[in-house]
């Protein structure tokens, strides 16, 4: 198994640490994995995407510039990654902030609103980990007792009371992730 | 075993330095290297090992802080990236006059000049073939991965004591940025100044009466004596040549052509020849881990064993692929492919590369 996937929105949104948990989670079920970020004078509201991999075999290039799947949190990377998604490949989004929806008709297209979910449960900052619940209900790359594994292993100790809310937040993207487009 | 980590490259890198039993790193902060001394700050080795971090005021006393720690024997550290590797280039020289240990990292990003912050590996001519003044070598480690970040800290300290020699850990933005699951070594405890005395009897470490004065200088303005002088190191650097050459093959058996690289765009060269295995294109990889020596025997080998073609795939506008065709002489095609300037290509444009180059060229 490989996953080649990129992450993409503004910065602040939380995109590189929901990958960096992924990329932990990996670990913790003896995977390979890789985690490359854009870096640059990125800032708060600016874009940010990180490239992960995770796989069974030794990791190739880190840097890939097509895609098994897409988590676009913003309309630049829609713009920018909806092209980039292998045919057959996954294309998940939130729809908030999208005035132009995906138009790609040979790839698998899931909604996921977690700028609203998570405002309801009444704390935006898990927006990150509601995106990541709803890509592992379609995509379970990791195992969920691996991916709370990888949460302990990449929030510093005094963060860990938080893992319950975060639990919940994955738990509400499980649950709310909608199918816009499924191949068969 | 140890716990494995997920690791940025120069955070891995950092990590080793205080494993592998280091006395003193002095740095100075360049994207994107940053985070060595950052992670080295923070994590207080002091408080360890009795590792000394420092951050001097420019590049420049950074490495003759080096220069001075290592004449004492001492086990010491620099990094930098691109413009800052620049800048230390008249202490590396002296440093490799003087015959000292000394090992420091280059987390290259595009040039000339100030250039980019992003991945580049336009500094292999800087790096092998000189940067500093004089008719000297230093052995040069790519790594291409966060473990070999963290591995070739250890590596390369053995290496700088045993030859007297600076040895450069050449990187990029892309290994030095990137996050992979690392397994650290166990530490490595620093050698007590009774250790030191013991086992380096170049090292200046207090003149006592009776003894003979130890000097260490990289001049002397007698030319016949600095032509021996200068004899000497290139006994070195050919015994390093003839022991030190290190590279790894990957599906090499029966390529008939073969991607050259390292660092990097060795991954990226990893994922081409999956590519081109895909479309039947027996393709292989020649990943270079020494730059300094060069693995120039093994690759006239490989040429004489029906290798069609070589593409040396560096992201410069062609540095590296000047010692491949030295090592190939003739023997067989070689072409150069490359983005440069902070651009890092993808492997359908190097296997792209492959076939226009060299098998339809």
């Amino acid at each position: 198994m490989t996953e080649e996937l990129i992450i993409a929105g503004f910065g602040g949104q939380g995109v590189l640490s929901m990958g960096k948990i992924l990329a932990y989670s990996g670990i913790m079920q003896n995977q390979e994995v890789s985690w490359m970020p854009s870096y640059g004078p990125e800032m708060r509201g600016g874009t940010a995407n990180v490239t992960i991999i995770v796989s069974d075999e030794r990791i190739s290039s880190p840097i890939l510039t097509i895609f098994d799947s897409a988590i676009i949190l913003n309309q630049q990377s829609m713009d920018k990654f909806e092209t980039s998604v292998r045919p057959g490949g996954t294309l998940l989004y939130d729809p908030n902030g999208i005035t132009r929806h995906p138009k790609r008709t040979d790839i698998n297209i899931y909604q996921i609103e977690a700028a609203r979910l998570a405002s309801e449960m009444g704390n935006t900052k898990i927006f990150n980990m509601v995106v990541l619940g709803a890509y592992l209900q379609i995509k379970p790359v990791v195992k969920m007792e691996n991916v709370i594994l990888g949460l302990k292993k990449s929030l510093p100790e005094r963060y860990h009371k938080l893992i319950p809310l975060n639990e919940d937040a994955i738990n509400a993207g499980l649950k709310n992730v909608i199918a816009v487009q499924e191949l068969h | 075993m140890s716990e494995l980590k997920l690791m940025k490259g120069n955070e891995a890198l950092a990590e080793a330095v205080i494993r592998a039993g280091a006395d003193a790193y002095f740095g100075y902060p360049i994207t994107p290297q940053s985070e060595v001394i950052e992670y080295l700050m923070a994590e207080k080795p002091h408080e360890r090992t009795g590792m000394v971090v420092l951050q001097a005021e420019s590049e420049i006393a950074a490495i003759n802080m080096v220069y001075g720690a290592a004449g004492s024997g001492k086990k010491v550290m620099t990094s930098s990236s691109s413009p800052g590797i620049s800048l230390k280039q008249e202490g590396i020289s002296y440093i490799a006059g003087a015959e000292l240990p000394c090992l420091y990292a280059n987390v290259v990003r595009g040039g000339p000049g100030l250039g980019t912050i992003q991945p580049s590996q336009a500094d292999y001519f800087q790096s092998t073939k000189g940067g500093g003044h004089g008719d000297y070598r230093q052995i040069v480690l790519a790594p291409a991965s966060v473990q070999e970040m963290a591995d070739f800290v250890k590596d390369g300290f053995e290496l700088a004591f045993k030859y007297r020699i600076p040895v450069l850990i050449l990187s990029d933005g892309v290994i030095g940025q990137m996050m992979e699951k690392v397994e650290l070594f166990d530490p490595i405890p620093r050698l007590t100044d009774e250790e030191i005395k013991e086992k380096y009897p170049w090292a200046t470490t207090g003149k006592k009466s009776g003894t003979e004065r130890r000097i260490i200088t990289s001049l002397d303005l007698d030319s016949h004596k600095m032509e021996q002088h200068n004899l000497k190191l290139q006994a070195k650097y050919n015994e390093i040549t003839e022991k030190e050459v290190r590279y790894e093959l990957l599906d090499c058996d029966d390529a008939e052509y073969l991607f050259v690289a390292y660092g990097s765009s060795a991954r990226i060269a990893q994922k081409a020849v999956k590519l081109a295995r895909a479309k039947g294109i027996k393709a292989g990889l020649f990943r270079l881990i020494t730059l300094f020596p060069f693995p120039t025997v093994k690759m006239r080998e490989m040429c004489g064993k029906g290798i069609k073609g070589f593409l040396a795939v560096e992201m410069s506008s062609g540095q590296m692929v000047e010692d491949v065709q030295l090592a190939v002489n003739g023997c067989s095609k070689v072409a150069h492919f490359g983005r440069f300037g902070g651009v890092v290509h993808t492997p359908e444009e190097v296997l792209e590369a492959l076939e226009q180059k060299i098998i339809g060229g």
